[in-house]
């Protein structure tokens, strides 16, 4: 007993050492909080330790140093030093402030729909990389224009299959047979698509067209370099988004509020 | 288990309460507490007194919503100042802040907040239904956009000018760029990039 506790300590020792005491690393700002007077909560989004917390101080005040380079969808060099219990940001350099996307209402709030997204569906500390490069992908797509609502459709899918609820769409999900080219049904429950055979055996469903199943396999097993080719009409874009706002909805058991005031935007 | 001293319950009250106002932490707010305890009665009859009326005398004013002590607050009801132009802040206090400059002589609007989509905080939460009924007026013929220049503040500016452009009233944005008595380098690209557009003949 006495032999593996001191074993033990000794290891939680090395491993304790082996952390820097102070460290550097890229990140995205997803999240932000009030502490206190003058200092925020802020969430990082990094591409190798995941989603972390840590205190920027003094951000609040007019003049400080940090805070133009700590302000939300703006990709930072971010130094940081370990804390007790959250790490303190002690310097932070901008990569990237994805201008365009600030000085436009309506894509800072897709940037902001995107980050309250991968918030929501993430949990501290687990690293993901190609889902950092997913944001930062989203991010530039958002500033350079083009179809920004099929961007968040990308993003969206894509970011559902990397934390494991990627929708199944080549086949039915409750018969396991191949979907004939006909109007089917998004079970959010079952995660997929139901054959209009099917189609009861859920007791919610939304109709998915044959055109519409096209579309979100295509975005789903492309990239999107290829995805935004598509050349989609309005009306396939809010059923595709319907589809995945019913799903998101189902997954987080609410609306995200970032999504709420888009409605609001497009009125 | 050893639970320490406890002060009495008045006492242990008033630490509680002060304990919840913002920047007072569990330690400042028992030296708080010792330090009304040794005052005269007069001293912090005072303090109770100015508590309750900060409460009971005050209101919002039914035009602008800054905070006044009557139906209409006095830069609303003066008649020095400027009737054609109207600067929308988010919070009272940054009515002091340009106040004290003493270069500005319009009205004001507080909208109370700024949009923040993931706070859930929308434009129906804010004052923007009032401005733009005091817009319909006909009276004003410029708002300055004085919100603060970070995503919430920049995003509630946007905001307002799509909304209220459509009206044919002249909209304008508090200038960004360096603040007086700092370093260039330490500066961000956004506001880098603001001061250069907007640079002005010497």
């Amino acid at each position: 007993m006495f032999r593996i506790s001191q074993s033990l300590k000794r290891w939680t020792k090395v491993v304790e050492m082996s952390r820097p005491r102070t460290y550097q690393t890229e990140a995205i700002i997803i999240r932000k909080t009030k502490l206190g007077e003058a200092d925020r909560i802020l969430t990082l989004y990094t591409p190798h330790l995941g989603k972390l917390q840590a205190v920027a101080k003094g951000v609040r005040r007019p003049r400080s140093k940090l805070a133009g380079h700590l302000e939300l969808l703006t990709h930072s060099l971010v130094s940081l030093a370990r804390g007790r219990n959250l790490d303190t940001i002690t310097g932070s350099q901008t990569i990237n402030s994805f201008l365009p996307l600030k000085s436009d209402l309506e894509l800072t709030s897709f940037g902001l729909y995107a980050t309250e997204l991968l918030d929501q569906f993430t949990a501290d500390g687990i690293e993901n990389y190609s889902l950092f490069q997913l944001l930062l992908q989203t991010m530039h797509n958002l500033c350079q224009g083009g179809d920004n609502e099929l961007a968040l459709r990308y993003f969206e899918l894509h970011l559902l299959g990397s934390v494991g609820y990627r929708p199944q769409l080549q086949r039915c999900v409750a018969c396991q047979s191949a979907l004939e080219p006909v109007t089917s049904w998004f079970s959010p429950a079952a995660g997929g698509i139901l054959c209009p055979n099917c189609r009861y055996s859920q007791p919610l469903t939304y109709p998915v067209s044959v055109s519409g199943l096209k579309v979100l396999r295509f975005l789903q097993s492309n990239d999107y370099r290829t995805a935004s080719r598509l050349k989609i009409t309005p009306e396939l874009s809010r059923e595709l988004e319907d589809i995945t706002r019913n799903y998101i909805r189902y997954l987080l058991e609410r609306e995200p509020k970032s999504a709420t005031w888009l409605d609001t935007l497009r009125k | 288990m050893n639970q320490g001293l406890i002060p009495t319950e008045a006492v242990s009250k008033l630490i509680q309460e002060l304990n919840k106002l913002p920047g007072i932490g569990p330690k400042s707010a028992q030296r708080l507490a010792y330090h009304l305890l040794r005052t005269p009665e007069e001293q912090t009859g005072l303090l109770a007194e100015a508590l309750l009326s900060v409460k009971q005398k005050t209101r919002l004013c039914s035009t602008c919503f800054n905070i006044t002590d009557s139906e209409s607050c006095s830069i609303c009801r003066s008649d020095q100042r400027d009737r054609s132009k109207i600067c929308v802040v988010e919070q009272p206090q940054d009515i002091l802040a340009l106040e004290h400059t003493g270069s500005y002589r319009g009205l004001y609007h507080v909208l109370h907040g700024a949009i923040s989509p993931t706070e859930g905080i929308g434009a129906d939460d804010l004052r923007i239904r009032e401005l733009l009924e005091r817009l319909q007026g006909g009276s004003t013929d410029e708002v300055i956009l004085a919100t603060n220049t970070n995503l919430e503040g920049e995003q509630t500016a946007m905001y307002l000018n799509k909304v209220i452009s459509p009206l044919g009233i002249r909209v304008t944005r508090l200038a960004r760029g360096l603040p007086f008595g700092t370093e260039l380098e330490y500066a961000d690209d956004v506001t880098l990039t603001h001061a250069i557009e907007g640079r002005q003949e010497f």
